[in-house]
């Protein structure tokens, strides 16, 4: 093993940008800290080197690209903190969600179903305003159990989060058509 | 003549230091070479002054290949023989070529991709295009008193892995090295970005021979980031020829008509087209072979209905790579215009209404994008002074998939991944003992296997034989910065590296280009052999000039020891070089490259700790 694969691999995403191992993160400056490394390692940079050195770049920049997808994405993130924590959030295997949630998320794909059906996009608008406030309300608290080093609530948070942004996709998907 | 290379001021002005390299753009109608001289790209021209190369070929019975205008001559007179348009035949098989009835040519029907039976035997599209890569590299190499470093080669950015690896394989039967293989849209917002420092979001649409592109990219303080990217690799230039000649045959009533005069008309209809960007209309005339005279005038108006739904097909892929990007119409700055066929005034039109601004037609259409990747070609050379270079970051168009249970797709790598990237999965044994594992990769969007396009199956031999189930085997996917796929196995419990088979279903063997390979060697003289050892002799130096560099920066990384290895690595290879053992030149850059792995591990840590620490100062002094 070289020490790419020594040093590297034993590093997390958020030591490998030099920042703090947390929910918070300014992206403006991870997508700065992202691009320097990314100068420095790709590929491109080492075209008309050795082989061996080609292919070290090519590893280098897939683990910085998988690196900053991680942390740019706040559930993404939040999901790689939990598994840092040593709690990891397995959607298949944890039936832990509340009833009302699953039972008011069935509701609510069907709503959006009919709207999209009907063509109607006044209900999907609103439905779509709400969801973006909840979520964001939900992100927040999630970023406060993270910082308390609550992880089960945080786990729970978001559990819940996945199925609010695929919904909130499916809301989207729906506009879009209606709107076509 | 060769030409005086100049290099660019504050740069080294040793001559053997500046390698040369160019860019490619093999297009579906025409190809063209350029170069960067004096710190311009450049397009390189014939010895009449033209700079575009017809993509055509033509195997005449009497056993000479003529590419371009000289085989374009030939269409209609020898249409079996003289293949056109075969960048639509790449990674395809006969069931994916639109209209192929109305094509001359005789297809021969085979698993996987096509391949063509010619005066001069049977030619795969491979070979057909690496006679029009070499070609182009011939006319570089005179025009530039040299052998080539490298070239980076374009292609469709919607290009799957098969119609790459195609690209790839024709390069190597040409015998170019590839530095990288570039997307089309992004050589293009290079050469537009680069030239009016251009800052935002742009939409690069590109319409081609035979492809459609729409990317999306962030242009940025020096780095061109893909945002996303879309298209239809069956949709261009030709299809609005075909409907004119199907307009033709219409109206003076035609039919059925042979492959010459059908090959004729489309040459017509072609040049019909291309007049009408100027005039409100064109005159369809030909004497046919039977002595039929076809006599039309073709408007305008008439031209813009009856390719209307074509237009209309672009802006499908427009929409769903705007919505990929999470942005709307009003979000894009500037509107790139690529593509001999968007000087179409419907397409200009379209572009215009569809965007809410005129498009950006500054940039020659038919070149931008070949010194887009003369541009890039030499930064990845190496020529360019160190602080005067900028990053790209390109994407795979589509999402790669595996085959399970049921004939379902599991998706393993998203489209829009910034590339490289790479995914791992582990698998197991539902056998005892079993010692092999199949899997098929897809490429696509849809749920099914039998929606998506298979890219290979991929066989892993060399499992220790255990418990049905014990196995460990972590399979990881790796999209290089080609946009191509490598596969690696490794059974996790032993540490065992599985070898890996591919079998690709729509690209050729490795069996099948060794053998063009030979083939080219044994029609080739012994210019040939010197040719083969004077690359590898380019190739080992520039090695050599790498690792001299590196030692003198980052000496200090290494034990006496460990220098003193690759010193006496570097003394070995420097000895052979100057012989005329080829093999022994490659032996040694082997061991070089070998003796300089760790040397570069270390390099790309400090490099990486370097760049932190300089952001770190950077906000520091906000």
């Amino acid at each position: 093993m070289t020490s790419f694969d020594q040093e590297t691999l034993r590093q997390d995403f958020f030591s490998l940008f030099g920042l703090q191992r947390q929910q918070g993160l300014d992206v403006g400056q991870l997508e700065l800290l992202y691009r320097d490394i990314q100068s420095k390692v790709h590929p491109d940079k080492h075209a008309h080197l050795a082989d061996s050195d080609k292919r070290l770049a090519m590893q280098w920049a897939t683990h910085v690209n998988e690196a900053y997808q991680t942390l740019k994405d706040p559930l993404q993130r939040a999901r790689y903190l939990l598994q840092l924590g040593g709690h990891d959030v397995r959607m298949e295997t944890n039936t832990a969600m509340p009833m009302e949630f699953l039972v008011e998320q069935m509701e609510l794909r069907e709503a959006v179903a009919e709207a999209k059906a009907a063509g109607d996009a006044d209900p999907l608008d609103v439905l779509h305003r709400r969801l973006k406030k909840d979520i964001r309300a939900e992100y927040t608290a999630l970023q406060q159990a993270l910082d308390a080093n609550a992880l089960e609530r945080a786990g729970e948070l978001v559990r819940q989060l996945m199925f609010q942004e695929k919904l909130i996709h499916e809301v989207d998907d729906a506009l879009e058509v209606i709107e076509r | 003549m060769a030409l005086l290379q100049l290099s660019e001021p504050g740069q080294s002005a040793a001559p053997h230091e500046h390698r040369l390299a160019v860019g490619i753009d093999l297009g579906t109608t025409n190809s063209l070479v350029a170069t960067v001289r004096s710190g311009m790209a450049v397009v390189l021209s014939d010895e009449l002054g033209r700079s575009l190369l017809p993509s055509v070929v033509r195997y005449a019975a009497a056993g000479s290949v003529e590419v371009g205008y000289s085989a374009e001559a030939h269409q209609s007179s020898d249409p079996k023989n003289t293949i056109a348009s075969v960048k639509r035949f790449m990674g395809r098989g006969l069931t994916d070529i639109a209209h192929s009835e109305s094509l001359p040519y005789d297809f021969i029907e085979t698993a996987g991709m096509i391949k063509l039976k010619t005066a001069q035997g049977v030619k795969s599209p491979v070979e057909v295009s690496a006679d029009i890569l070499r070609a182009l590299k011939e006319r570089a190499e005179a025009a530039l008193g040299g052998v080539l470093t490298g070239a980076v080669i374009t292609v469709p950015a919607y290009f799957d892995d098969a119609q790459r690896q195609a690209t790839k394989d024709a390069a190597r039967l040409a015998g170019i090295s590839v530095l990288r293989l570039l997307n089309e849209p992004t050589a293009a917002a290079i050469a537009y970005g680069l030239d009016n420092a251009a800052e935002g979001v742009y939409a690069v649409y590109d319409l081609g021979g035979g492809t459609f592109d729409i990317s999306i990219l962030k242009l940025s303080k020096g780095v061109f980031q893909v945002l996303s990217t879309g298209g239809d690799s069956a949709l261009g230039g030709d299809d609005f020829d075909h409907r004119v000649f199907c307009w033709v045959i219409e109206q003076a009533q035609l039919s059925p008509v042979s492959p010459g005069d059908a090959r004729l008309l489309q040459m017509r209809a072609r040049e019909a087209k291309e007049y009408l960007t100027q005039h409100g209309e064109a005159p369809i005339n030909a004497k046919l072979s039977t002595g039929e005279f076809v006599d039309l005038k073709l408007t305008t108006e008439i031209f813009a209905e009856i390719s209307r739904t074509l237009v209309q097909k672009t802006l499908g892929p427009t929409k769903k790579a705007l919505r990929d990007a999470g942005l709307t119409p009003e979000d894009i700055k500037g509107v790139v215009m690529v593509g001999g066929a968007t000087r179409m005034p419907q397409i200009q039109h379209a572009v215009e209404a569809f965007f809410g601004k005129e498009p950006l037609n500054n940039l020659n259409p038919d070149k931008v994008v070949a010194l887009g990747a003369a541009t890039q070609a030499n930064l990845l050379a190496g020529n360019r002074a160190a602080d005067d270079d900028w990053l790209l970051l390109d994407v795979i168009p589509l999402s790669l998939g595996i085959e399970t249970m049921g004939g379902l797709v599991e998706k393993i790598i998203p489209r829009n991944s910034t590339i490289p990237v790479a995914r791992a999965q582990e698998f197991t044994t539902f056998k005892d003992g079993q010692t092999a594992l199949a899997l098929q990769v897809v490429q696509g969007e849809r749920e099914l296997v039998s929606d998506c396009r298979s890219l290979a199956r991929f066989e892993l031999r060399g499992i220790p034989p255990m418990v049905a189930g014990a196995a460990r085997i972590r399979v990881t996917f790796q999209v290089d910065a080609d946009g191509l796929l490598s596969v690696a196995a490794r059974e996790q419990t032993t540490g065992h590296e599985a070898h890996i088979e591919v079998k690709p279903s729509y690209g050729l063997s490795d069996d099948e280009i060794t053998s063009m390979l030979k083939d080219g060697y044994n029609h080739a003289s012994d210019d040939a052999f010197r040719r083969a050892l004077r690359e590898a002799q380019v190739e080992a130096q520039r090695l050599v000039e790498a690792v001299q560099s590196a030692l003198k920066d980052d000496d200090h990384l290494l034990s006496i020891l460990e220098r003193a290895h690759i010193d006496s690595c570097l003394t070995k290879l420097q000895t052979v070089l100057i012989g005329d053992d080829r093999r022994a030149i490659d032996a040694a850059m082997d061991a070089l490259s070998k003796g300089t792995a760790e040397f570069a591990a270390r390099r790309m840590n400090q490099g990486v700790r370097r760049a932190l620490a300089g952001r770190k100062i950077d906000e520091m002094n906000l």
